[in-house]
């Protein structure tokens, strides 16, 4: 029994560790590739670790209006949920049940994670509004409304996924080490493939309005809300902020990879034990960083932010309907044609 | 939160990242809409004026310079050309295609500026790094002609300080040919992007009614239809001896209702109108000195014993300027110095533009205007106690009457 806390324990703090450290590395690639695509030379790849530090040593001010105990906990709750999504996401081949890490049980699956990626914006949000400034206020209805959008599409494309891996005769089809082992293009046909491309496209599309950036920042908006939801925050609350940013940044593009890409490499070059982990660890933050500069590098250099109301008929509009489509394609191979199902 | 009330107000300013300058506004908000708009300039007061009465007047020129940033010689150029007015000097002719050609490239430059900006305020950072280095050359040529790359220091009364010689034709003209070649790819850029054109047709509509009414200059009107542009209107320099015409929306197949896109469309059709303004203009050169009086001491004498009153006016960036100069013939400062700048003009026109209007578009209708307000402040009101007071337009009229006698006796 103590042991088995230990372990969990020592997991937890090598899971959040981690989080961190990917999470402000890959937002350090994001600004180089970034800075290149703008012909900038960018900043160096540990710009986001300085600027950590510094915001760590900073004060943090809380505003003569604003609502000490909401605006000092939001951006604990954000951060401590943002780590938790990488708790229940296979990292490489480091599965979130089983050995060697059997801090999280066998309850995590695919539901609790989207309930869990959408706790961090719920606490930008309480934040913003505790911050008791017009600027935050504006950029809290903002992120509620972006949440609404996206939360739809998002939910689309994993239901779909995980109704087609239920056709496919596999128990707990939203069981993460599920979607692990048998990843979704091995299981549909080519009506199907179709269909998931499609929700590839969606899922590409939700993660710069779950990550706030542009051109879905609009919460942010820095020319228009100075900040928005984070103007008010300084200090050791901004950094933890920014540290959820950035966690979330690993959980979103991890669910991507979980969703499409989970192949590992060690099975491949015939690697086993801490080598195959130290390798599929790699590979697989090699596999986000693809994501990621699909989806948010590329995709906010390309464009200019959104209005709040294009933000919204964007997601329910077009992204919905890519989506059933895609859904519908999904079901159509899943009903219909049982080519390539091979369980 | 807790209190929920609708209109509620949303202050934006003195400073505010979607400000170039200080300004304040304050918009009473329904949701995200905006319902009205109240706004308060003179927060970048540097009593430039004051400072000019109390010099001569070739001070002035180069305190003219430093009125604004970004538009140096179009204050110093109308400047000069109301001392010249009253002092009757006679500028020779190959100084009037320089200022022009200065004035030119400053309009390309600024207007490039402008374009970065706009990007930069529709949350499109790699078009606003993209401008702004396009921009380099422009600023890169004006250092070449004129030794500064931000306050030129070029203009004299009765000239130019420097000549633009043949042998410099090159570097120009290899400007030039940058800019065109660019040029497709600009508007390529700004005006058939997906996202600029959504963000920015019909937002910010100015009527050309609206825009006549309220007396709107420069850019901002023509983009409205009105076909006025004080280098036709009223030539100076020698924009009399060029062949150009005033640039409209409709260049660029759009329906001209006046919105942010067709402030869009003028501006970088007004680049090329530059371009093949230069190009005349080193075609046309005459030969010729570039200064009517080589002496300052005998310039200063006579600016000192000149009198009379002139008005002059230019065609910046931004929009018409406009300077009063007043000259007693008894000392060497004048005795009354007025600017008018081209966003006094403009700045009404946001109450109009922005009603109706969503925050995400308050800092791209602000930019639109191409606001300039350190040029425009010329007053801020303090009280003893550090409180901003309100003239009202009755006290407003009993002081320019004083103002008025006292020029009188």
């Amino acid at each position: 029994m103590i042991g088995e806390l230990l372990t969990t324990g020592v997991g937890v703090v090598l899971i959040t560790l981690f989080g961190i450290i990917a999470g402000l590395f890959l937002m350090g690639v994001d600004r180089i590739c970034a800075a290149r695509m703008q012909m900038r030379q960018g900043p160096p790849l540990t710009q986001p670790f300085t600027d950590i530090r510094k915001l760590l040593c900073k004060d943090s001010i809380v505003p003569a209006n604003a609502i000490p105990s909401l605006f000092n906990a939001a951006p604990i709750v954000a951060f401590a949920s943002a780590v938790t999504v990488l708790f229940y996401l296979p990292l490489g081949s480091i599965l979130p049940v089983g050995t060697p890490l059997p801090m999280v049980g066998e309850y995590g699956d695919l539901i609790l994670i989207m309930y869990l990626l959408t706790v961090p914006a719920l606490a930008m949000v309480a934040g913003g509004f505790a911050s008791g400034s017009p600027y935050a206020s504006v950029g809290a209805q903002r992120e509620m409304v972006t949440m609404i959008a996206y939360e739809f599409p998002l939910a689309i494309a994993i239901v779909a996924i995980a109704w087609r891996l239920a056709v496919a005769g596999l128990v707990m089809p939203f069981s993460v080490n599920t979607l692990a082992a048998h990843p979704i293009w091995t299981v549909v046909g080519p009506v199907g493939i179709i269909g998931c491309i499609l929700l590839l496209i969606v899922l590409a599309w939700v993660t710069p309005a779950e990550l706030s950036r542009i051109p879905c920042d609009t919460p942010e908006a820095e020319t228009e809300l100075c900040g928005g939801l984070l103007v008010e925050y300084s200090g050791r609350n901004l950094a933890l902020f920014s540290l959820s940013m950035a966690a979330k940044l690993v959980a979103m593009a991890g669910l991507a990879v979980l969703l499409f890409f989970p192949w590992n490499l060690s099975p491949v070059l015939g690697l086993s034990g801490v080598m195959a982990t130290g390798v599929d660890l790699v590979f697989f933050l090699l596999k986000v960083i693809v994501v990621m500069f699909f989806s948010v590098s590329l995709v906010r250099v390309v464009m200019a932010r959104f209005r709040i109301n294009t933000v919204v008929s964007l997601y329910w509009g077009w992204l919905t309907t890519i989506g059933l489509i895609g859904m519908l394609l999904i079901i159509l191979d899943g009903s219909f044609l049982f080519g390539g199902c091979f369980s | 939160m807790s209190q929920k009330k609708a209109p509620y107000e949303l202050p934006i300013g003195p400073i505010h990242p979607a400000l170039k300058e200080p300004i304040n506004f304050t918009f009473q908000m329904n949701g995200e809409v905006i319902e009205k708009v109240d706004f308060a300039p003179g927060r970048a007061h540097r009593g430039i004026e004051w400072m000019g009465m109390r010099r001569n007047p070739v001070q002035i020129l180069h305190l003219c310079d430093r009125i604004c940033g970004i538009c140096g010689v179009a204050h110093a150029l109308v400047f000069a050309q109301a001392v010249e007015q009253i002092a009757d000097i006679e500028v020779p002719d190959r100084a009037y295609y320089v200022r022009t050609i200065i004035a030119e490239f400053e309009r390309i430059q600024s207007h490039i500026l402008w374009a970065g900006v706009a990007a930069h305020e529709l949350g499109f950072d790699t078009l606003f790094y993209l401008a702004w280095q396009i921009r380099e050359e422009s600023v890169d040529v004006i250092e070449y002609i004129t030794g500064n790359r931000v306050n030129y220091g070029i203009m004299m009364l009765g000239g130019t300080r420097r000549d633009i010689t043949a042998d410099m034709f090159p570097r120009l003209e290899q400007a030039l040919r940058y800019y065109e070649g660019l040029l497709e790819k600009m508007v390529n850029l700004f005006l058939n992007d997906k996202t600029i054109a959504m963000r920015c047709k019909n937002t910010g509509i100015l009527t050309k009614r609206r825009a006549l009414e309220l007396a709107t200059v420069g850019p901002t009107s023509r983009a409205s239809g009105l076909a006025m542009d004080v280098r036709i209107d009223s030539p100076y320099a020698a924009y009399g001896d060029l062949d150009f015409d005033i640039v409209l929306p409709d260049v660029y197949d759009s329906e001209g209702n006046g919105d942010v896109y067709d402030r869009i469309i003028v501006r970088i059709f007004e680049i090329k109108q530059s371009i093949d303004i230069i190009r005349q203009c080193m075609k046309q050169m005459p030969e010729g000195p570039v200064l009517a009086e080589e002496k300052y001491a005998k310039l200063l004498m006579n600016l000192k014993k000149a009198s009379g009153e002139a008005f002059a006016r230019v065609e910046a960036p931004r929009g018409e300027d406009m300077h009063y100069v007043r000259m007693n013939g008894k000392q060497e400062a004048p005795e009354m110095w007025k600017v008018k700048a081209s966003t006094y003009s403009n700045q009404m026109a946001w109450v109009e533009i922005l009603q109706g209007e969503q925050i995400a578009d308050i800092p791209i209708i602000v930019a639109s205007i191409d606001p300039c307000m350190s040029c425009t402040d010329r007053v801020a009101v303090v009280g003893q106690d550090g409180s901003a007071g309100i003239m009202t337009k009755e006290h407003l009229h009993r002081l320019s009457v004083r103002k008025t006698r006292r020029l009188q006796s």
